[in-house]
């Protein structure tokens, strides 16, 4: 018997290996495409609970979760792109143009 | 059986996946293995009934997004990875303790919680129309109009930030 709980600990868990590639990469790709996996953990729950709770609500916000990603990459890949073309890398230390 | 068959199979393969995502050398690598995580958390809605949505994140996760990474990938061509350079200022034996303690907490939590499982609640009366997409479709109409109206102004706005970003000059 599969119950909420299971896909929320797969979700935690998915949660936590997007965490870990935020912290421990350095390549702001990779950060980004762990933002990715964070939100798809996000989804996983509320589409676990309007199963659930037979309430199709969650799928509505798994939907507004998808829209905000989608933003996210297009915005943050053109942020990429124009860092790259000032300063020839993807390195998030030396992404420090705006400190002081 | 077979939905618990289904759901541990699934979630092994998400989980690999999502590993050999922040591990891998190469970015492209790293790329195509979100692709296959993506379309197995896509089979895992379609085991919740929100086949939808797994189309959805098929379509645009998939599809779009993953190859929008692709694409930037390939325009910055990196020499020297990343990860070649030394920071003295790098912590990253924290970094993994924080994540092993808020994955600690959310176990505790998710233990505590299997203990006393929340009651379910009344099925929504209101939707008169049946199957997923028409359930999904009406909600968005009626309840959520407002906010998926500002959804859709949200991707205008990140499409031309988007295009004003990536332009070399206006």
């Amino acid at each position: 018997m599969i119950t909420p709980t299971h896909y929320m600990l797969l979700s935690a868990a998915l949660f936590i290996i997007g965490v870990v590639g935020v912290m421990v990469r350095r390549n702001i790709i990779i950060i980004f495409m762990s933002i990715e996996l964070i939100l798809n953990a996000v989804n996983i729950n509320l589409v676990a609970y309007s199963y659930q709770l037979h309430n199709a609500i969650g799928q509505v916000f798994a939907v507004f979760v998808i829209a905000v990603a989608a933003a996210e990459a297009a915005v943050g890949l053109g942020i990429i792109l124009a860092f790259y073309r000032n300063k020839e890398t993807v390195n998030i230390d030396e992404m420090n143009l705006m400190r002081w | 059986m077979g939905e618990a068959v289904a759901f541990y199979t699934i979630s092994a393969f998400i989980l690999i996946f999502a590993v050999l995502v922040i591990s891998t050398k190469d970015t492209v690598h790293s790329v195509l293995f979100l692709v296959l995580d993506f379309l197995f958390v896509a089979a895992l809605y379609v085991l919740l009934d929100a086949q939808f949505l797994a189309a959805i994140q098929v379509l645009v996760y998939a599809g779009g997004i993953v190859v929008l990474y692709l694409f930037v990938v390939m325009l910055v061509n990196l020499k020297r990875p990343p990860e070649a350079y030394e920071d003295p200022h790098r912590r990253t034996k924290l970094g993994f303790g924080l994540a092993a303690a808020v994955l600690f907490e959310l176990g505790v939590i998710g233990l505590y919680s299997y203990a006393s499982p929340a009651s379910a609640l009344a099925a929504n009366p209101t939707i008169p129309v049946t199957g997923n997409t028409e359930e999904v479709g009406w909600l968005l109409y009626t309840s959520y109009l407002i906010p998926f109206e500002i959804a859709s102004m949200l991707l205008l706005v990140a499409m031309i930030g988007a295009i004003i970003l990536a332009k070399r000059e206006l």
